[in-house]
């Protein structure tokens, strides 16, 4: 086991070797952060898969060409220049069949994938037997943790400029993911756009593949992204963390391996990032699911409070004017609406947690009774649903016999300046209007909800 | 042909011929819009009327025919033109919020590269107040309502400041408010002078929103004046033998 | 060239693999899913990896259900994060797979010292070589792949014909679906299932280049011709089966004629499979390229509507 000092000296980048890898990953989680935003944002997350596969008869190709052209056909650059060509060309096929036929994008870039990673199998095949070939597809395929000042320099260059285009194109990128119809109807060329798009993808994916290897780019253009859209709500924003996340993961991930030297560095980069996405999907302060799941649980126990006040006032209304706080039989509250025995018993339970019955009365007895701050709450909200009825039925000619199942839905959204609103639109009106249609009376069972 | 299509008409389309794969979606149609007028367009599903649009915006190839917007093909003359796509048509879980969707209107304008500046939010801002939602101009427009999505799109074809605008189905499920602020706004458009096209589906508001129809099933069945037009026998050359929709419109005609 | 028994078995077995394939990729062009044949093929790694740390053997069985328990499992994840996380599909696949891969990997490389469990090897099956590996059946003796292939060609043939109508219906609106009695999760599963097993059946034994290519473009070429579902079945059917055997006949004839001694056989068949859609793509009697441009339909404009 590493030390702890072992530990800090890595991530703090002490030693040469690992500074070069850590940079190098940070900065292309950067870059493929950024793009891939874009990506998501277009739904075309899986595009750098395509692509990273859509490189691969270009890197045979330029490798035969090479080695008949009497070089050593393992020149980095001819390589790298195979492998852009091949992708682009993947790239203008997908374009080309998204904007020519009925298939969708998922489609396009399956087939792109599959049919030039075919075909670059068949030509790799080939050229295999041509001196110098072994070795081809892992010298292009790169592995993260033997990364070189050079490649750092690469990522780099390649990662500023893409990192800049998009920056600078931040608009017309934003327009074209958001509304592409609009984008054209205005005169933006939305397929060039869209090319020049796909070109920076391109341009972090073939460094990326050199250098890290086609599974860890692949992740880099899906995971940040992703994992940032959990926090926030806004594009520009989106930007930045995903940005930062990609770089965090290249981070950690490459540190880690560093101390564990038989551990693959790009698979622990993945899986670091996969780590940092479980935990945005679930605690994102925009959208995660934990959040969704309280406010859920909180809009239910809102909309269960006003049920259940609401079914206490109108009970209390039967039993006499003007309305007063008394107890009520809870048989009849189980009857007002449709209840069953335990969900009453649960929110009466809450009720009394909230200091809207009287400590006494409750779940199992038999009489409940409001508390005083109950029985303000229950007129309040009482008098809310019929603000809300009486609107309805004078604006937006609703028949009355609809409206109570309208207004159950709608009066959780209320807020209180709507209520205001309601006020001054409905003046002059009783404090507490009666109800426009047939309250359910003792004897009869609930025919709301 | 020029005199038929007079060049301060803000929309004259002549001969328009629309075919995905093989089957025509609209046919041969003519059209001569006057300025300063509501243009309803109705039929039933699948009459081509958003195809229409789609066309005279080029955003669809036509198979024949050519559009003009005030007497110049749509390229030269685009910055007279606003759109409100259907509102469906857009992911509204995009991470941007309704002033930046406002912003886009301004866009054009803009050009390459500048990013919305002060003035750019401003426009954006003083549409979002005339649809009457500045107060959400923050919210994140996935937590708007349908009806102040709608809004919004509006908004953003008010801050195109254009002088003709088409309109995919505003009033498609929008809530009784959004609808009768629309209508105002629309009018209010048509005051200073403004044309507006929109793809209309209630047969029972058309007559009341709008004063110049088109009656759209392939090719166009009429097109002119309210008064003139929305009489039964176009309903009937319209929605054909759609006896439902027949007695819906008759009622509206006896409304009306 | 000299076509042997053996090129007939290669070509044969290429062609159920195609076949086996191709019928569950009509429901994954139909459903917007393409990609899961080759998210599956990626994540399938880490079954492989741990049911061979747990029998600490390199026989078939259970590296077989490992490899499909997980392929089973990335289609469960994707759906999980896709609905809870709100999130696009394909990315939700893409999180999916790679992560499971880069755990395959990681395992593999814990088990390295005791095997050479190689990952190159699960990308690159070899269909050249299964004629090395036959089984006696009825005293014939078959290669194992065909074998394998044929099993889950059956199986697909099986399961969709008893469900074709189930199957019709969720593919084109889960909800009327859902309404009408049929659970469209439990057919997502099922046909998430078939996909997984066809996968790991047809990579195991010719490698995952076939899988790949023939569960999108067959279907998708057939999709281009026809806009119902059993003639897409039987014409992706038909690509499917010519692009194995034309394929495997390219692969022995192209080479020479180019200066080469020879090529990968699953590469080209996918390659060929990718000219027969080309071919649909610009020869459709109905919306190929060439009617499109004849019929004047395409304006400079370049884009085309996805009606």
């Amino acid at each position: 086991m590493p030390t702890l000092h072992d530990i800090l000296s890595t991530v703090l980048l002490q030693s040469y070797n690992t500074r070069i890898v850590v940079l190098g990953t940070a900065m292309l989680g950067l870059a493929s952060g950024i793009t891939g935003a874009f990506l998501l944002l277009r739904k075309r997350s899986l595009m750098g898969d395509a692509l990273s596969h859509a490189t691969f008869p270009g890197i045979g190709i330029a490798f035969a060409v090479m080695v008949s052209a009497g070089g050593s056909g393992k020149d980095l650059l001819g390589l790298l220049t195979g492998a852009t060509i091949s992708g682009v060309l993947g790239v203008l096929c997908m374009l080309a069949i998204r904007n020519t036929t009925r298939l969708r994008d998922d489609v396009a870039m399956g087939f792109a994938l599959s049919v030039f990673f075919g075909t670059g199998a068949a030509v790799y095949a080939m050229v295999q037997t041509k001196p110098g070939a072994a070795g081809l597809e892992s010298f292009i395929y790169g592995k993260a943790a033997s990364m070189v000042f050079s490649d750092v320099v690469m990522i780099s260059v390649v990662g500023i400029l893409v990192t800049g285009t998009a920056l600078l194109l931040l608009k017309e990128f934003m327009l074209l993911c958001f509304d592409e119809d609009f984008a054209a109807s205005t005169g933006w060329p939305v397929l060039r756009l869209d090319i020049l798009l796909l070109v920076l993808v391109t341009a972090v994916t073939v460094t990326g593949l050199q250098a890290v290897g086609l599974i860890l780019i692949i992740a880099f253009l899906i995971i940040p992204p992703t994992a940032a859209r959990f926090w926030t709500n806004s594009l520009r924003r989106m930007l930045v963390l995903s940005g930062a996340i990609g770089a965090m993961s290249g981070w950690l991930g490459a540190s880690v391996s560093a101390l564990f030297a038989n551990l693959p560095a790009g698979a622990l980069i993945v899986l670091t990032a996969a780590a940092i996405f479980l935990f945005s999907m679930l605690f994102g302060s925009a959208r995660g699911v934990i959040l969704k799941l309280l406010d859920q649980a909180k809009l239910q126990r809102r909309i269960g409070r006003q049920h259940l006040l609401r079914a206490a006032y109108e009970i209390l209304e039967t039993m006499g004017q003007p309305v007063s706080n008394q107890p009520i039989p809870r048989q009849e509250l189980l009857e007002h609406r449709s209840w069953s025995n335990a969900e009453l018993s649960r929110l009466l339970s809450q009720a009394r947690h909230e200091d809207h019955i009287e400590p006494g009365t409750g779940a199992d007895t038999s009489l409940i009774h409001l508390s005083e701050s109950g029985f303000g709450e229950a007129s309040r909200i009482t008098r809310n649903h019929r603000l809300w009825e009486l609107y309805l039925i004078t604006h937006a000619e609703i028949a009355p016999s609809h409206v109570d199942r309208d207004a159950d839905l709608v009066e959780h959204i209320l807020g209180a300046e709507m209520v205001r609103a309601l006020e001054a639109e409905l003046k002059p009106r009783p404090a507490i209007p009666s109800s426009p249609h047939r309250i359910p009376s003792r004897s009869s069972s609930s025919s709301a909800t | 042909m020029l005199h038929e299509h007079p060049p301060d008409c803000p929309l004259s389309v002549h001969d328009l011929t629309v075919a995905y794969q093989r089957k025509p979606v609209i046919w041969d149609v003519d059209l001569n819009i006057p300025e300063g007028k509501l243009v309803g367009i109705v039929g039933p599903n699948g009459a081509g009327k958003s195809t229409l649009l789609k066309a005279c915006l080029d955003l669809i190839p036509k198979t024949s025919g050519w559009v003009n917007i005030y007497g110049e093909p749509y390229r030269a003359n685009r910055h007279l033109v606003g759109y409100v796509p259907q509102r469906e048509s857009v992911d509204w879980d995009f991470p941007v919020s309704a002033l930046d969707v406002v912003a886009m209107g301004t866009y054009r304008r803009l050009g390459w590269f500048r990013p919305v500046g002060k003035a750019e939010k401003a426009v954006a801002l003083e549409a979002l107040e005339k649809v009457g939602i500045a107060h959400l101009a923050g919210r994140q427009i996935s937590q708007l309502s349908g009806g102040q999505q709608q809004r919004v799109f509006l908004a953003r074809a008010l801050a195109q400041d254009a002088k003709v605008y088409f309109m995919d189905e505003p009033f498609a499920a929008v809530d009784a408010a959004t609808e009768q602020a629309i209508v105002t706004l629309l009018q209010e458009l048509r005051n200073s002078g403004r044309t507006c096209l929109v793809v209309h589906h209630d047969l029972a508001t058309v007559a009341q929103y709008f004063d110049w129809l088109i009656f759209l099933n392939l090719r166009v069945v009429a097109s002119g004046p309210t008064a003139e037009v929305f009489n039964d026998d176009n309903l009937r050359k319209t929605y054909g033998g759609k006896l439902s929709l027949l007695d819906h419109a008759a009622e509206a005609i006896r409304r009306s | 060239m000299n076509w042997t028994t053996d090129d007939t078995w290669i070509a044969l077995t290429g062609a159920l693999c195609a076949l086996a394939c191709s019928l569950p990729g009509c429901f994954l062009v139909l459903r917007k899913m393409s990609m899961m044949g080759d998210a599956i093929s990626h994540a399938v790694l880490p079954g492989l990896a741990i049911a061979f740390l747990v029998t600490g053997d390199r026989a078939s069985l259970p590296m077989f259900l490992g490899a499909a328990a997980t392929g089973v499992l990335t289609a469960v994840f994707t759906q999980w994060i896709t609905r809870f996380g709100n999130i696009d599909q394909g990315a939700a696949m893409g999180i999916v797979f790679t992560t499971l891969f880069a755990l395959g990997l990681i395992l593999i490389v814990q088990a390295a010292d005791h095997v050479d469990l190689d990952p190159g090897c699960v990308l690159y099956g070899a269909i050249e070589f299964i004629t090395f590996d036959t089984v006696r059946l009825g005293g014939w003796e078959i290669p194992r792949a065909a074998v394998v292939n044929g099993g889950a060609l059956l199986l697909n043939l099986v399961v969709i014909a008893t469900l074709y109508k189930e199957l019709r219906l969720s593919s084109f609106d889960s909800g009327l679906a859902d309404t009408l009695g049929f659970s469209s999760g439990l057919l997502h599963y099922l046909l998430m299932t078939l996909v997984a097993v066809t996968t790991v059946a047809a990579f195991e034994s010719v490698g995952s280049i076939i899988v790949i290519a023939m569960m999108i473009v067959p279907p998708a070429a057939a999709l281009l011709l026809t806009r119902r579902l059993l003639p897409m079945l039987l014409i992706s059917s038909g690509i499917a089966t010519a692009s194995a055997v034309l394929g495997h006949w390219m692969a022995l004839v192209l080479p020479p004629l180019i200066g080469f001694e020879r090529t990968n056989t699953s590469g080209m068949m996918a390659f060929t499979a990718g000219l027969l859609f080309t071919l649909a793509w610009i020869f459709s009697p109905s919306e190929g390229l060439l009617k499109r441009y004849t019929a004047g339909a395409i304006s400079e404009s370049g884009s085309y509507p996805n009606p």
